[in-house]
């Protein structure tokens, strides 16, 4: 039986599969080049940074054997045999760490406020302007580009120590990122509402009461939930400045060497973040689906 | 009456939309009982983090103090060693995104549901990059000091550590959205399942992983500028001293060289995504 399946000359196969390996040829180049440039980054980066892979192989063990002493108390003994002893500190850490969410729901909220009110004048279809667009993206820009621990140590200064600059740095991080997401879910959305309420002789905050907010409340508040999980580590570490929360304790326990408190704080603030992320994810699903039911 | 005919007698329109109108009704009340929770929560923790106006308006008075000797941005004595200390931040944010990209490779594919079969395996790995996650870099950074001591190295280590456990949700994230049918396609010619995922998956993910490895580079500048407060090495370490000595001018030197950089690095990466990926990202 002849072959049904169609062969092609050979003439035609070689410069097609000359082609193929001149291709495949060009692609490995390239990638070898990609590959030298990295290797070169690479060296140049550990010369500047200092790294040592000698020291580094050499206080390897003590990695290991750091984390391996976390689980042991002063006494000596596994923290296991003893939890009451290891969680000493329990009342105290669960009223840090309370402050430490209160921190980030505070910061969240008023970041979220912020991020609300600037971020029209930072979307391309509802700014009035140019001028307007480019200095609300400028600035939601240095928001969030500057972190917030400076914006913390600052404050520290300003205000004194305590929660308050914690609150206020998370806030003006907060304003820059949700800002900038906030612009572009509002650059997404139908223009036709606006139109019409706009038509009807709405002023601009009544467009974006009637026209604007119900089509981006959802997703925004996903965002900000989101945002809000970002902001509960974020605060951990805002006692590192002397801004309050968990971190005071956190820091003092490293430096000074306090194992058992090392590991019982990480417990607590891995096991507050992994629930706080649990809870928004649901009730960030079921915004989601109630979007998609409308 | 001509507003008769325009506005029909709302009774009766009230009246034959009642189940709509009832409809409105509940979700407004969930709406004012949302919003009040919102704000009894908000007004619980002002109460207790002893905000007051007092402290914000003197706050907000040297504030202005501050920013006035902002002006004009100077590097003082030390521009050398200020851009040394830059230098160093680039490094340890590129070397640790590096060393984290390598290690949270094969650790994607562990947490991916199409290329872990078991369970078991797949939620170790998950909870381990959980964990890793939810502690922030400046802690793992006081922790690799205690490791290497102090200098950018402890920094590099902090950075690669945090970020193993964001890349690998990431990575396994992208694994699992893959078109199925190039895997298939492999087994079905004979190939194992190392040749699936090489050949199937691997082509596909490449050019994802490269693209958020590179967001990432650049957020890591950021996080990189901050680690030098704790001791591990870069800008930071100059950033908490002069805010510490009170000398504004120079901390709005450094602060402006931080977003030069990061503004720098944020458009290479960009430009470096949109040549890999071959479409323009939707950064602004």
């Amino acid at each position: 039986m002849a072959s049904v399946i169609p062969r092609l000359t050979d003439a035609q196969l070689k410069t097609l599969s000359a082609g193929y390996v001149s291709e495949q040829a060009a692609k490995k180049r390239i990638t070898l080049i990609g590959l030298a440039v990295l290797a070169v980054l690479c060296i140049v980066a550990g010369r500047v940074a200092e790294v040592d892979i000698a020291k580094f192989l050499a206080n390897l063990p003590k990695f290991t054997d750091y984390f391996g002493r976390l689980f042991y108390l002063d006494t000596g003994k596994h923290v296991f045999t003893d939890v009451t002893e290891w969680f000493w500190g329990l009342g105290k850490w669960t009223s840090r760490l309370w402050d430490t969410l209160l921190i980030a729901y505070l910061g969240t909220l008023f970041g979220a406020i912020g991020g609300f009110f600037l971020c029209f004048a930072a979307s391309v279809n509802l700014a009035t302007g140019k001028p307007q667009l480019f200095f609300a993206r400028r600035f939601l820009e240095f928001c969030r580009t500057v972190p917030e621990i400076v914006f913390a140590l600052i404050f520290v200064v300003a205000f004194g120590l305590g929660p308050v600059p914690g609150v206020l740095a998370i806030m003006i991080h907060t304003v820059g990122a949700l800002g900038k997401l906030f612009a572009e879910v509002v650059e997404n959305i139908d223009m036709k509402p606006v139109e019409g309420a706009i038509a009807s002789g709405a002023t601009r905050w009544q467009v974006i009461r009637y026209a604007v907010v119900p089509q981006v409340l959802s997703n925004f508040a996903s965002y900000a939930l989101l945002r809000f999980e970002i902001n509960v580590r974020g605060a951990s570490v805002m006692g590192f400045v002397g801004a309050g929360g968990i971190g005071a304790d956190l820091i003092e326990a490293i430096r000074k060497f306090y194992y058992s408190d090392v590991s019982a704080i990480l417990l607590l603030v891995i096991g507050t973040v992994i629930i706080i992320d649990m809870v928004t994810e649901r009730i960030r699903n079921q915004l989601i689906s109630t979007e998609h039911s409308k | 009456m001509k507003t008769s005919r325009m506005f029909p007698d709302q009774s009766a329109v009230k009246a034959r939309h009642a189940v709509l109108i009832a409809g409105s009704q509940r979700d407004r009340l969930t709406t004012i009982g949302v919003l009040a929770g919102i704000v009894g929560m908000a007004v619980l923790a002002i109460f207790q983090l002893e905000f007051s106006l007092a402290r914000l308006g003197s706050g907000i008075v040297q504030l202005g103090t501050f920013l006035g000797l902002m002006v004009p941005p100077s590097p003082g004595t030390q521009l050398y060693a200020l851009l040394k200390a830059l230098a160093e931040t680039v490094a340890i944010a590129f070397l640790g995104t590096l060393l984290a990209a390598i290690l949270a490779f094969p650790l994607g594919f562990l947490a991916a549901r199409n290329t872990m079969a078991n369970t078991i395996v797949r939620f170790t790995t998950r909870r381990f990059s959980d964990s890793i996650r939810g502690i922030d870099t400046l802690i793992w950074a006081l922790i690799w000091i205690n490791v290497v001591g102090l200098g950018p190295f402890a920094g590099v280590l902090a950075i690669m550590t945090s970020d193993i456990g964001s890349f690998s949700k990431l990575y396994s994230e992208a694994i699992e959205a893959v078109d199925r049918k190039p895997g298939e396609g492999v087994i079905s010619t004979g190939g194992s399942k190392l040749h699936a995922i090489r050949f199937g998956i691997v082509p596909q993910v490449m050019p994802v992983l490269i693209s958020q490895t590179l967001y990432y580079f650049e957020s890591n500048t950021r996080s990189a500028t901050i680690i030098g407060i704790v001791g591990a090495g870069g800008i930071g370490l100059y950033l908490a001293e002069t805010i510490r000595t009170y000398e504004w001018d120079n901390v709005a030197f450094i602060i402006l060289m931080i977003l030069g950089t990061v503004a720098l690095i944020d458009l290479a990466s960009s430009r470096l995504r949109m040549a890999i990926v071959g479409k323009r990202s939707t950064e602004v």
